[in-house]
């Protein structure tokens, strides 16, 4: 291992770039006195230079995971298109052309789709109307959109993962969240919007939680593995959302598809811009990743669930409690995913729907590995894995090529990311052998 | 309640858990006893009688078999008396070892009571249900033999659900294009393989985290396979069609009555399924190469230390579990639906490795443990075409609920692997 700072010893040191003040882990020679080290011992501070230095050495991984993963969904393109390999034998010169130039199209449309073209700011800019110029932003609204919950249930999971839990139902957490805030979207008449958003940002966090608490109370009382539980809960959250929405009261009068009451308006996050879709949500979810980034690495709290997640022995001996953690960490991480599903339905839909999470749960599993569970590599990661959602869609109605390429291509990017090894091996070169990992518990064990 | 305690403590006084676990238990068995007495006797009308049929329809069996024809509100008020008296009992002294007899038996009638009031007045298929659970169970057994062989190893597969929906779509796309489905039951198993191959090329020598290993396969399969789907069976509805296996009735066995029509009807996979789990019994349990295999995964160290090749023990149990897997996903496209659909495995293989557990990481256990998800899968099919009062969405939860439950209630009590999910450093 090449640590520029090394603390102590442990192999889970991850690099050193969002790590301003790094409590010493829980290693077992801490007394066993209940630890409390709110802010303190920061360790010996890295200058700006290494920073930078190790900065740069932590996006190597990121980055040479996306582009493997770009590469290989290039392939994928190719090769899925049946007459590939006829017109291959036929002319290959003519079919490799093509194949590229589909792949070029594809992608070129995922960009565009997702950042906007340059084109259309250029001749916005240039017309100096207002309007034009929003119309040209956009795509990057879109992306900010898409990364809205991808922000909450990234952090969701990361804070997960810090506490050696991984958490899958982040999907079925958010479709909690996403029924409880909606019911306070349209239920409660009358309330000023300072009163109403808050009471339905808190209604989803509770949704979620209980739906992240029943998984933490299991593993804690009985051992009974996080992942297959919260599977579990994803399929029943999704069988309870088809349940509510045929409920009266929740659907939607005169409707008889699955659709609930349209909630109130005082409850809707406003536009950061006028026009665009983007909203008040990617804000909220930038203030739910400094608090995540608090808790985690200043709190008491949150050195417990980190201490437990690296050693659970040591966390013992030092008098934590592993089951109470767990619980907590849980039910937080529920929450969490709980506010990825009001974001959607307040920020968005303003409707609740079967449809409204396409795999945002999933996704953020793929963002809390790619940030290796910090809370700033994560508001990246959303907005990386938002633009490659917003991008798909155009793609899809530009090129033909489905959606779930995007799917591919991040299962892949997950990959890549949580074994460093490969990356290693494919591109010759050193890069971090942290990668957020090294606090999960194996097998079955609770 | 707390005079009764009070008796009983000098005998039980020494496990706390035991008493609050037998406690637990006789309130569950109370509260079933009142839902029993309270819902299911609600809209059964005086005199009504449930008709179970016990023979298939359009089956030409030699053996006839009569119909149980049973009085309603006579047997749902006798299964919540039962269910009350046992809970009574339990919550006061508790049966000691026989727990887990005691809670089948009240399991049981709990679903009888509630299959008399779901048929109340009309007929139901019982044997209808019965075929059905044992072919819901098949592809869960397939899914958690491949557990018990990956586990025994010592890597844990969560791949199962990724392995089962892409040798199902393999099944689907190569048995109809090559026109015959046993090729395509072949590339089914050898995909599967392959996806083992790769678990086991992250797990073992990329050291990557089993279960993200086993989650980034689930997540790619299921991309891959919709991709494909979206892609090129839209347009090509050909390469979704292929020939399903047609069920093979096993002369004689298959003329016993109710056992018959469930385990001695069924198609290849069937048969495919039983000589697997007897091959993987006497394999894992009775031969070199299972000794070896179960040293890998309960004592890596010294499996070695005799000369026993650990990561190469494992790559080959992992692919060899990979190709199970992927014959399971077979039975999906070209077993039962006979097309692809996207997400069509919906969980069973996340069910399979719960189904493994319950099972005690046996291949028998985990083929009984796969019939009561089967059972559950089954009802809930056969309810809703039904039109029982009782919500869709609620019957198909059900078998996540009982997934749920097992796990919770039984991983602490069974004994796995001691090296499962633990990668091995040489050196």
């Amino acid at each position: 291992m090449s640590e520029p700072t090394p603390p102590q010893a442990t192999p889970a040191t991850p690099p050193p770039p969002p790590a301003p003040a790094k409590p010493a882990p829980a290693s077992a020679q801490r007394a066993p006195a209940p630890a409390a080290p709110a802010s303190a011992s920061p360790g010996e501070p890295a200058s700006l230079g290494q920073r930078i230095r190790g900065g740069a050495r932590g996006l190597i991984l990121p980055v040479l995971a996306i582009f493997s993963a770009l590469v290989i969904g290039a392939i994928v393109i190719v090769l899925s298109d049946i007459t590939f390999f006829d017109r291959l034998r036929a002319d290959p010169g003519t079919a490799l052309g093509a194949a590229l130039d589909e792949v070029l199209g594809a992608y070129g449309a995922l960009f565009t789709g997702s950042l906007g073209n340059p084109g259309t700011y250029a001749a916005a800019f240039a017309s100096g109307d207002l309007e034009q110029i929003t119309r040209a932003f956009t795509p990057i609204s879109e992306t900010l959109l898409a990364a809205t919950p991808l922000l909450f249930t990234g952090l969701a999971v990361a804070l997960g993962f810090q506490c050696g839990l991984f958490n899958i139902g982040a999907e079925g957490q958010l479709y909690l969240g996403a029924i409880f805030g909606t019911f306070v979207g349209f239920a409660f008449t009358g309330l000023p919007w300072f009163v109403h958003i808050p009471l339905a940002i808190g209604a989803g966090f509770l949704g979620g939680a209980l739906w992240g608490f029943i998984p933490g109370l299991l593993k804690a009382r009985t051992g009974a593995h996080e992942v297959i539980v919260t599977i579990m809960l994803n399929y029943i959250a999704f069988n309870l959302v088809n349940f509510i929405l045929k409920v009266p009261g929740y659907q939607r009068e005169g409707r008889s598809d699955p659709i609930s009451k349209v909630t109130i308006d005082s409850s809707w996050y406003p536009p950061l811009v006028e026009g665009l879709r983007a909203n008040w949500g990617f804000i909220l979810g930038l203030v739910a990743a400094l608090l995540v980034s608090w808790l985690l690495f200043r709190s008491t709290r949150g050195f417990e669930f980190r201490a437990v997640g690296l050693n659970p022995t040591a966390a013992r001996y030092a008098g934590m409690s592993i089951a109470t953690t767990t619980i907590v960490a849980m039910t937080l991480s529920g929450g969490l995913a709980g506010l990825a599903g009001t974001s959607i339905v307040l920020g968005v839909t303003h409707t609740l729907t079967f449809g409204i999470s396409a795999g945002f749960g999933f996704d953020g599993i793929a963002i809390a590995l790619m940030a290796s569970s910090k809370p700033r590599g994560i508001i990246f990661a959303s907005l990386l894995f938002g633009a490659l959602r917003a991008g798909a869609t155009p793609m899809q109605s530009i090129t033909g090529i489905p959606i779930d390429l995007v799917v591919v291509i991040q299962a892949l990017v997950i990959m890549f990311v949580a074994a460093p090894a490969l990356v290693r091996g494919i591109y010759r070169i050193r890069v971090p052998e942290a990668t957020g990992l090294e606090t999960f518990s194996q097998g079955w064990r609770a | 309640m707390t005079a009764a305690a009070v008796t009983v403590a000098p005998a039980v006084v020494v496990d706390r858990a035991a008493i609050r676990r037998q406690r637990v238990l006789g309130v569950v068995y109370l509260l079933m006893a009142s839902v029993i007495a309270y819902f299911l006797t609600s809209d059964v009308k005086e005199g009504a009688t449930s008709t179970f049929l016990l023979k298939p329809a359009g089956s030409a069996s030699a053996i006839s078999v009569p119909n149980l024809v049973v009085p309603s509100l006579a047997v749902v008020w006798l299964a919540a008396g039962l269910c009350a008296a046992l809970g009574a009992v339990q919550l006061i002294r508790g049966f000691g070892s026989r727990w887990a007899v005691v809670l089948g038996i009240v399991v049981v009638a709990f679903v009888f009571a509630f299959l008399t009031w779901a048929a109340a007045g009309r007929s139901m298929s019982l044997i209808g249900i019965l075929q059905l659970t044992v072919q819901k169970a098949l592809p869960i057994t397939f899914g958690a033999l491949s557990g018990v062989l990956c586990e025994r190893a010592g890597v844990v597969n969560i791949a199962i659900e990724g392995m089962l929906l892409s040798g199902a779509f393999t099944g689907a796309v190569v048995g109809s294009a090559t026109g015959n489905n046993v090729v395509g039951l072949v590339a089914a198993a050898v995909v599967g393989g392959a996806l083992g191959g790769m678990l086991a090329v992250l797990a073992i020598r990329y050291r990557m985290n089993q279960i993200v290993a086993g989650t980034v396969i689930n997540i790619f399969a299921a991309g891959l396979t919709s991709f494909v789907a979206a892609r090129v069976l839209g347009a090509h509805r050909e390469l979704n069609e292929p020939e399903k296996f047609a069920s093979i009735p096993i002369p004689v066995l298959s003329e016993i009555p109710i056992i018959g029509p469930m385990f001695f009807s069924g198609n290849i996979f069937m048969y495919l399924l039983f000589v697997l789990i007897g091959l993987i019994h006497y394999g894992l349990f009775y031969t070199r190469w299972g000794l070896r295999v179960r040293a890998v995964g309960e004592h890596p160290r010294a499996a070695d230390t005799v000369g026993i090749n650990v990561q190469f023990t494992r790559y080959r149990i992992v692919i060899l579990g990979g190709i199970v897997a992927g014959i399971g996903g077979a039975y999906f496209t070209l077993g039962s639906t006979g097309s692809f659909v996207q997400n069509m495995t919906g969980g069973r293989g996340f069910i399979g490795l719960a189904a493994m557990i319950f099972g005690g990481w046996t291949p028998i256990g985990s083929f009984l443990a796969s019939l009561i998800f089967g059972f559950a899968d089954a009802l809930q099919a056969r309810l809703s075409i039904l039109n029982v009062a009782v919500p869709s969405e609620f019957l198909l939860m059900v078998p996540y609920i009982v997934t749920i439950i097992v796990v919770a209630g039984l991983v602490g009590r069974v004994r796995m692997p001691a090296a499962d999910g633990q990668p091995y450093d040489k050196g």
